[in-house]
């Protein structure tokens, strides 16, 4: 690989939710990658970040740039997710009223990731964390 | 449609990114749920919605879209509008709502975002 960049993304700060997304959007800009791919790097990656400030005990997003593809990272310190197969259902999700008063928590995050991304791997394990793993082509 | 016409016919008072009101769009988007935007709304589309935050900017930053248009009178804060121009993005408020908004903008041509 020859750049990487990580973000921390902390529970509940929506506020700052959205920024390491942006300053993800802004490298790849300055790298002169594709629109068309970028937008996709973009809409998952702050899905993901979303993710992070609603449903995680905090975590971090790593962008790995390399020559013919682009991995992004997403990585939680807890709590897991329990049914990996409901979790990707479109529609299911555990966001409370806060989350959905924002205009988040419809339960599209996670299938939108996998549609957005060219690869997606995500695995999890209770009291541990969840990974997803994203590889976009170049 | 230009969205100079766009801010004519809603009669909105724009906010930031006056630069894009020479650009053409092709088709509108009406949602207050960023989840769906995120998922279906096309890049070339105007964004519509009632919901005023900070990731309703995110949202359309992230998906390429550069306008968004805030209903029933809604107004962003100034740190909203701050980061709207940081972002060059143009944001208008209109005193219509969602449904009449988006009736006036089809019924003078533009579409709606088909789904993908």
């Amino acid at each position: 690989m020859s750049y990487e960049l990580i973000f921390d993304v902390k529970r509940g700060d929506f506020e700052t939710a959205g920024e390491a997304s942006r300053k993800i959007k802004h490298t790849l800009q300055q790298l002169g990658i594709s629109n068309k791919i970028i937008r996709k790097v973009s809409i998952a990656g702050y899905e993901g970040e979303m993710n992070l400030a609603i449903h995680s005990s905090g975590g971090k997003i790593i962008l790995e740039v390399g020559e013919k593809e682009l991995i992004l990272t997403i990585e939680d310190v807890g709590p897991g997710i329990q049914d990996l197969n409901l979790a990707m259902t479109e529609g299911w999700s555990t966001a409370g009223d806060e989350v959905r008063q924002m205009g988040f928590g419809a339960g599209m995050g996670l299938p939108n990731m996998k549609n957005n991304a060219d690869d997606f791997e995500i695995t999890s394990k209770i009291g541990e964390g969840t990974k997803i793993v994203m590889k976009f082509l170049v | 449609m230009k969205l100079s016409q766009v801010r004519d016919l809603l009669e909105a008072v724009v906010l930031s990114g006056e630069s894009h009101l020479d650009d053409e769009v092709q088709s509108g988007f009406g949602c207050d749920l960023m989840s769906d935007v995120l998922c279906f709304a096309r890049e070339d589309a105007i964004l519509l919605t009632g919901l005023v935050n900070k990731q309703v900017l995110n949202t359309a930053d992230m998906a390429n879209m550069n306008s968004i248009i805030f209903v029933r009178n809604k107004m962003p804060s100034q740190e909203m509008i701050a980061m709207a121009k940081e972002r060059n993005l143009l944001v208008m408020s209109t005193k219509y709502i969602l449904f009449e908004s988006c009736g006036i903008l089809y019924s003078n041509g533009l579409k709606g975002a088909h789904l993908r």
